[in-house]
């Protein structure tokens, strides 16, 4: 009796000292992050496992609305325009145990502007960084950044000793295939700790118990198992039998199935993401089409008749069933610049579709590559796939090449694809993050995503512009006119904006945010 | 001509064909859906490899129900791209078949040839070649498959990939499969070496090369198409697996895995059209080419008799 007395007691002992019954979280969707480095590459599922893990000066919360992280209050000097000042937060320490300060922002900021960095174009208009004590850091940038706060959100902040100590100064360089410490390892200031990771197959976070937020934040789920499922039927088919607790994408058939089940439930709501198909229209001649010394996509009228040929509606309504908004235009309803005209979607005509690509002098049509992912958009191949077949019937024979995203992406980068689909979601919600990532012509410190090789060089004078332009109604009247330029020019074909499904179990609590992170901090579960 | 069929007729080899009711009906069902795949241009409703003829909003119609958007009916129903179910089965069909004959007919030459070469030089050839074999033989096929699928594709510039998926598959396949060929004729061609009339052919000066092709050859041959008809029922199961797993046939050019990938995703949602008559064709076409295989190698085992 006595020794039964003694095992319950400990029992309960052991239960009071690990404080709440642990609540995991089983998370699963279709792709994994690419890499743990947070500079390496602007990619919305890495950017949502990183943010669990990193935290930036100013982050977003669930309903896309700007709050205080590593920095507890931000605007710009009183005395000079172009400085920004941040206060950043006290007592703040890494998951190491490193203490966090401004050298530790200052770094960062100089990491995410450094070359193999993917995030230097939401910093393009920054002169300088600096500290100014230790928990004040301050921005100068070229001329006035009205916007310059809704440019943070993704800048995560590492710690410099760390990043000393394990050889990871120089941003991760995914495009030629590099592999670093930081790459497989992290130490942020976050709301969980990394405990393990295989890429593709398991990543294991725990919740950090020396967060400065515990008590602002719900910070129930204690502990987060992460599984890259690709293949829908099975991610369907875990969330149904149990296995994992939420998935970010269900598949659009399956939306009745889930919801109707007793004991999960789907969330939806309009996400702030295009999809759109880019083209190759700089090159004089093209590697994967069969026409000799022409580019047949550098032809306008080819571009409008493919512009005409895509039936958004049919996607709409057969591979997305109901769950997606055509699209007009390669920017997503949220963003500062969108119209309602700049968004109405041409209406599908295969008729003119044809007599454009006659006087363009391809009556008979030509034969492309189209490079595709096929986990990373909702039913990406699919849509290829359509496209394909919508093409077809104005004479273009359209060679399909579905990938993942992990050897996708690096082909827009490299620019070795003439033809590919993407997908962009905008954190600043604003017109001049696509402006500096797709429609500037390539270079250093912009136009990183732009695959289709357009340079216009007043376009590029107009997009430079707007970083320090103050006059709101003036920025916005620069915006209107690139925007008009980029329809009449037809960079882009856009498809639709997405639509998400979040499925989970009755027990998770949360709201869908429209960038598709789920920020683990705000769910609350039974 | 006659005679031959009369000869046929009166075989051995007939008269158990004639008795055996499996025998028969494999036979028939793997003639009957080899005639189909090869006539699929004329047979099949639609053509489904051209995608400009493809509407997609006839995606997902039930089977023998008009489509609410279009119209239009479906025997078999349409998948998500709106294509015909019955006509792609036709043509897929015919890139199983395909590619299976051409694979094993690939396995074959390589298998006969390697293990002739391996009983007629023997020595350090023989070991060479028959260890290379165990190696292979320890690694699943269908691994062995993926492999070269893999190497091969890495190697084929991008805008060719397409064009050479099937010629791909096929190598990979055939590359997979050679060492059951070349053990059985290693193990057939030794036994027939010893025998007198190659004795005899040697003495009066026949070559090396003139014995194996003349006279060991067409003894090891009956053992050898026995195998083929097995393995070809295995190659489609393989063609059909690495399509599955998306490694096989484009995806605008659907065989009959791929058609099983692509309804496998809707499995939930109630389509179920789109992977059941390809997985019917599927099993179809294997288990009557397989059926027949077993048929054949109980007729040509001496131990089994003929039943």
């Amino acid at each position: 009796m006595k020794k039964e007395i003694i095992l319950f007691s400990s029992l309960f002992l052991v239960m009071m000292a690990d404080g709440a019954v642990a609540k995991t979280l089983n998370w699963a969707r279709a792709g994994d992050s690419l890499t743990m480095d947070p500079h390496a590459q602007n990619e919305g599922p890495t950017h949502a496992l990183s943010s669990q893990i990193y935290e930036p000066l100013i982050q977003r919360d669930m309903s896309g609305k700007q709050v205080a992280a590593l920095a507890t209050e931000w605007g710009p000097s009183k005395e000079n325009p172009n400085v920004w000042i941040f206060k950043l937060r006290q007592g703040v320490k890494f998951h190491d145990g490193a203490e966090f300060d401004s050298e530790d922002v200052v770094f960062s900021f100089n990491r995410a502007m450094s070359p193999n960095s993917d995030m230097k174009e939401l910093l393009s208009s920054v002169k300088e960084v600096r500290a100014a004590g230790k928990f004040r850091f301050e921005i100068e940038t070229n001329g006035p950044n009205p916007i310059m706060a809704a440019n943070l959100n993704d800048i995560y902040i590492m710690d410099k000793g760390w990043a000393e100590k394990n050889n990871s100064l120089k941003v991760q360089d995914v495009k030629g295939g590099e592999d670093t410490f930081a790459a497989k390892n992290t130490n942020g200031t976050g709301p969980y700790k990394l405990i393990s990771r295989v890429p593709d197959s398991k990543t294991v976070l725990e919740k950090n118990s020396d967060y400065w937020g515990i008590g602002q934040f719900p910070l129930e789920i204690t502990k987060i198992n992460y599984t890259p499922i690709k293949n829908a039927a099975t991610r369907v088919a875990a969330l149904l039998s149990g296995e994992v607790d939420f998935i970010q994408d269900v598949p659009v058939q399956d939306l009745t199935r889930v919801d109707n089940d007793s004991g999960l439930k789907v969330i939806k709501a309009p996400q702030n993401r295009v999809i759109f198909l880019g083209m190759n229209q700089g090159y004089g001649d093209l590697k994967t089409d069969n026409i000799q010394g022409k580019n047949p996509l550098a032809d306008l009228r080819v571009r409008q008749a493919m512009n005409i040929a895509i039936n958004r509606t049919a996607i709409q309504k057969i591979v997305m069933r109901g769950q997606s908004i055509p699209a007009g235009v390669a920017m997503p309803p949220f963003v500062n610049g969108w119209t309602k005209q700049l968004d109405a979607i041409p209406s599908s005509n295969l008729n003119d579709a044809k007599a454009l690509m006659a006087a363009a002098g391809y009556g008979d049509g030509f034969n492309i590559t189209l490079n595709c992912p096929n986990d990373r958009y909702i039913n990406d191949e699919a849509i290829c796939q359509a496209v394909v077949g919508m093409f077809g019937q104005i004479g273009i024979k359209v060679n399909l090449d579905a990938k993942p995203k992990a050897q996708h992406f690096p082909l827009i980068g490299k620019l070795e694809t003439d033809f590919y689909m993407l997908g962009w979601g905008v954190p600043t919600y604003d017109s001049e993050y696509i402006f500096n990532f797709l429609v500037h012509t390539k270079g250093d410190k912009r136009g990183s995503w732009n695959g289709t090789r357009y340079s216009n060089s007043e376009i590029d004078k107009k997009i430079v512009s707007l970083a320090s332009q103050t006059d709101l109604k003036k920025r916005d009247a620069i915006i209107a006119e690139i925007w008009a330029q980029v329809q009449r020019d037809l960079l882009y074909l856009p498809i639709h904006h997405q639509v998400l499904n979040w499925g989970m179990a009755k027990k998770v609590q949360t709201s869908v945010s429209p960038d598709d992170r789920a920020r683990f901090k705000y769910f609350t579960i039974k | 001509m006659k005679k031959m069929i009369r000869e046929f007729i009166e075989s051995n080899f007939f008269y158990s064909f004639s008795r055996t009711p499996v025998a028969i009906g494999s036979f028939l069902t793997t003639t009957i859906l080899i005639l189909c795949a090869l006539a699929a241009p004329i047979l099949a409703p639609y053509s489904p490899y051209d995608p400009a003829t493809l509407n997609l909003m006839n995606g997902f119609s039930a089977p023998l129900a008009p489509n609410s958007f279009t119209g239009d009916v479906f025997v078999f129903g349409a998948d998500d791209q709106g294509r015909d179910i019955l006509s792609t089965i036709l043509f897929g069909m015919r890139i199983s078949l395909f590619v299976g004959f051409s694979a094993v007919l690939f396995a074959m030459i390589l298998g006969v040839t390697l293990g002739l070469v391996s009983a007629m030089v023997g020595g350090v050839v023989d070991a060479v070649i028959m260890r290379v074999a165990d190696v292979q033989l320890s690694f699943p096929s269908i691994l062995i498959a993926m492999l070269i699928f893999g190497i091969a594709k890495s190697i084929t510039p991008p805008e060719m990939r397409n064009q050479m998926a099937i010629w791909v598959l096929i190598i990979s396949i055939g590359l997979s499969d050679w060492v059951q060929f070349a053990r059985v004729v290693r193990g057939s061609a030794m036994v027939e070496l010893q025998k007198e009339y190659v004795e005899a052919a040697k003495l009066i000066g026949v070559s090396q090369f003139g014995i194996s092709l003349r006279h060991v050859f067409p003894n090891v041959l009956p053992s050898v198409l026995v195998i083929a008809t097995i393995s070809l029922a295995l190659a489609i199961i393989s063609e059909a697996t690495l399509s599955f797993l998306g490694v096989g046939a484009p995806p605008t050019q659907p065989s009959l895995g791929t058609l099983i990938r692509i309804g496998q995703g809707f499995l939930f949602s109630g389509e179920w059209w789109i992977i059941f008559f390809p997985s019917i064709a599927l099993l179809l076409l294997a288990l009557s080419v397989n059926l027949f295989g077993d048929w054949l190698r109980n007729t040509h085992n001496p131990n089994m008799g003929i039943k």
